[in-house]
């Protein structure tokens, strides 16, 4: 009957959570991997990865102004969700979302992005006309200073700002993991790893996706590629990927290990609804294959060329690795009954509203975003913590 | 004093969190309902909107107050404890308006339901295979529904 | 109807105005009702159920329940040998127009009705992101329907599967315990109709309720006690192999 197998409570049987629910955590786990990539120049002083420091933030704040649209857009009644800032349930993480989005929205990226561009914005709200010098002068709200003082204060404030982020970050994503790890309902999810399996896997495909865009972007200026400053990238995804895998493992082999009254259910679910996503496309595709590659380039001297290729790979993979680990959370957590006696199937739409179509569309619209903010904000003249803007240098 | 000349834009951005931070809470106030908050952390109304939704059943008391002629022949036998309305269905609307006619159930379907024989049922329940009890005659052929038992001598 | 006309132009007034109180909207037309003095449950005696489905219907008749979805329904288990783990189990469009027939086969069957446990710690209320469902002070779970944002937290959140997203109001839906009918000194409208009584409702808070009785002579369980939940629906006699 309608794609059941076996026994499933009668209310069970459709999915309550869809595709936009999938990519809710993928795009607030791109946020903040992208954000701790600007950390690691601003706290840590990895300068070698300086280029990527504006491009990281831009990036970070195109998708979390996308974040919140696949939530209203599943929710019965969008025009309710001011409710979770009047009323907000204490004892509810989901309730934590209005504010811990607010917060990381205006307190840290929007503010540390406007510490770093201030100087920019001054001299562009000069040097611009029409509606775009309004625009500009607007956002200096109203103060001309950048006197060398004023821009040192900037620069103390904004260090402030990334050390609260960092934690910030971690809170923004980790609460999406909460949200799933505190069900004690739902076996596939309750575990205490949760939040940070969350947190770096989120780590992994930020990481992964400054590394991309910036590759692409220089490509697209027709300049050279600043290959330390990618190699030093693919380093600390590769320790970072090796941690969330791990932690994985650890999740599984623990299971595997106590086999409690889930298990058979689980394994089952596993091995056949969803062999594909999980083993195939997350495991194998998406984990297995980016840390081996990774490894090899960390570990033998290859040129230049063939380490680029490889982390655009590598990229890409982790991409679609991280977001088919989304996946079997939320899809693979409704994929089979409490009972523990049978399975249903998700029947995605295409053209409605919760179907692939919205997917795709809310996937691509931080693309959009991030042009329009690279056009406003240009993130290749380097600021007081990027790289010299390799304009210099021309790709032969 | 040259820091506080400096750091006056940091001023005007905080500027911004407080009166975004004023403006919530005035809303806040016209916006959340009055009553929310009164005996836990929900709308204290809402417990009024539930009871007060529409009855569809009477419940067998209504029904009785009326009809105590059936009531007594029902107390009597095997069906004692079968409502009126869990055969007859929802009846709050006669118990209103006794204009209101209610339909007889068919009691090809309504009596099979229950007394059908299935090894799933209880043993001790009362359950027949239709075809061997009655040859497809319908049930009030013999039974009474309100007092289900044939007594000595046969059929009523 | 044997009533003579003279009886019955005495009972018609007396029978409308007793028909007045119980149709009467709000609490405060039924002075009566104090939450404070109520602690609601439900009793569900397994061996009882014949599985007629007469209740999955009378819920769905007294509270508009949409098609293809249920505030309560119906379980067939069948249990062979000392395998608890693999029961057979059916709920065909939740029991609603009762059972296929079952042929005599090994093992035993029973039938189990289900609906929301009204839990004393609930773990849907838990996770309400804005307070649209609830604990009423008498013990029920209820929604607040003008406020609930459609988010399905709560219906993750449940163990037992009893909640569900109204298909036209968009928000979450169900068992209320017939609020509506409970507070007017009415019972639920699937104990009403069950014919066996199977189901019983039960004030834990009532001294002179028959559950404490009752409690005190059978064994009872919770589903899913390993959950902590406080469930307060009771069942006698439930098998082990129930999930």
């Amino acid at each position: 009957m309608n794609g059941v197998e076996g026994f499933m409570y009668p209310n069970e049987i459709n999915l309550q959570w869809s595709v936009l629910i999938v990519l809710y955590p993928y795009i607030t786990g791109l946020v903040a991997g992208a954000f701790i990539l600007a950390s690691l120049v601003r706290v840590f002083r990895v300068h070698a990865v300086a280029p990527t420091y504006r491009l990281a933030l831009l990036t970070a704040l195109a998708f979390l102004i996308v974040a919140p649209l696949p939530l209203q857009l599943h929710l019965g009644h969008p025009e309710r969700s001011p409710e979770m800032y009047f009323t907000p349930h204490s004892t509810s993480a989901m309730a934590m979302f209005g504010y811990v989005y607010l917060w990381y929205l205006m307190a840290v990226l929007a503010f540390e992005i406007w510490l770093d561009y201030r100087k920019d914005i001054v001299l562009l709200s000069q040097s611009s006309t029409g509606w775009l010098k309004r625009l500009y002068s607007i956002m200096t709200l109203g103060s001309l200073n950048i006197s060398p003082e004023a821009l040192k204060i900037d620069d103390r404030v904004g260090w402030i700002v990334t050390v609260i982020g960092i934690p910030s970050a971690f809170l923004l994503h980790g609460y999406v993991g909460f949200i799933f790890g505190s069900i004690k309902a739902n076996p596939w999810w309750s575990s205490p790893l949760m939040p940070v399996v969350f947190i770096f896997s989120a780590m992994t495909s930020g990481v992964a996706a400054v590394m991309l865009i910036y590759m692409a972007a220089t490509k697209l200026r027709k300049l050279k590629i600043d290959i330390k400053c990618v190699d030093t990238i693919a380093m600390y995804l590769f320790y970072i990927f090796i941690i969330d895998f791990g932690l994985e493992m650890l999740d599984l082999i623990h299971r595997i290990y106590e086999a409690d009254e889930s298990f058979r259910s689980l394994n089952f679910m596993v091995h056949t609804r969803l062999y594909f996503s999980h083993i195939v496309v997350q495991i194998l595709m998406g984990t297995i294959t980016p840390i081996v590659l990774l490894a090899i380039t960390q570990l033998v001297k290859l040129p230049e060329y063939v380490r680029k290729r490889i982390y655009v790979i590598v990229g890409c993979l982790v991409q679609v690795g991280i977001f088919a680990m989304r996946w079997n959370v939320v899809i693979g957590g409704q994929l089979f009954s409490k009972s523990f006696l049978g399975y249903t199937t998700y029947k995605m739409g295409l053209v409605t509203r919760e179907g692939l179509a919205p997917a795709i569309i809310f996937a691509i619209l931080p693309f959009v975003i991030l042009y329009v903010l690279i056009k406003l904000l240009p993130p290749w003249e380097g600021g007081s913590h990027g790289a010299p803007d390799p304009a210099s240098n021309p790709v032969h | 004093m040259s820091a506080f000349k400096n750091s006056g834009h940091l001023f005007r951005f905080a500027l911004l969190f407080v009166i975004a931070f004023l403006a919530f809470l005035v809303l806040r106030n016209f916006v959340v309902p009055k009553s929310f908050g009164k005996l836990g952390h929900y709308r204290a109304d809402a417990i009024g909107d539930m009871a007060a939704k529409p009855l569809h059943y009477a419940g067998h008391e209504a029904c009785e107050a009326c009809h105590s002629d059936v009531a007594d022949m029902k107390k009597a036998g095997s069906h004692a404890h079968v409502n009126c309305e869990a055969c007859h269905g929802p009846l709050a609307n006669h118990a209103a308006d006794p204009s209101i006619t209610p339909v007889l159930p068919d009691t090809a379907v309504l009596c099979v339901r229950c007394h059908a024989a299935s090894a799933a049922k209880p043993k001790n329940f009362p359950q027949v295979s239709a075809e061997d009890h009655s040859n497809g005659l319908p049930c009030q052929t013999c039974h009474k529904p309100h007092s289900p038992a044939i007594t000595a001598g046969g059929a009523k | 109807m044997n009533l003579n006309r003279r009886h019955f132009l005495i009972m018609l007034p007396a029978a409308a105005i007793a028909w007045e109180h119980v149709l009467a909207g709000t609490p405060e037309n039924s002075p009566n009702y104090n939450t404070a003095d109520h602690w609601w449950g439900m009793l569900i005696d397994i061996p009882k159920c014949i599985g007629c489905g007469n209740c999955v219907r009378a819920c769905a008749a007294e509270n508009d329940v949409p098609d293809g979805h249920f505030r309560t329904w119906v379980e067939r288990y069948h249990v062979t040998d000392y395998d608890m783990v693999n029961p057979q189990v059916i709920s065909p469009d939740g029991g609603k127009e009762g059972f296929p027939v079952a042929e005599e086969d090994a093992g035993k069957y029973f039938f189990v009705p289900k609906l929301c446990n009204h839990c004393a710690d609930s773990p849907c209320t838990q996770v309400c992101p804005v307070g649209a469902t609830f604990v009423s002070p008498d013990g029920v779970v209820l929604i607040d329907q003008t406020y609930c944002l459609g988010c399905a937290y709560c219906v993750q959140a449940c163990p037992y599967g009893c909640r569900y997203i109204h298909p036209e109001k968009k928000v979450v839906d169900k068992c209320t315990l017939c609020y509506h009918r409970i507070t007017k000194g009415l019972t639920t409208a699937c104990c009403e109709n069950c014919p066996t009584g199977a189901r019983q409702l039960a004030d834990l808070k009532n001294p002179n309720d028959p559950i404490h009785e009752f409690l005190k002579t059978h064994h009872v369980q919770v589903l899913k006690p390993q959950m902590a939940t406080g469930a307060k629906v009771f069942y006698n006699e439930l098998d082990g192999s129930v999930r």
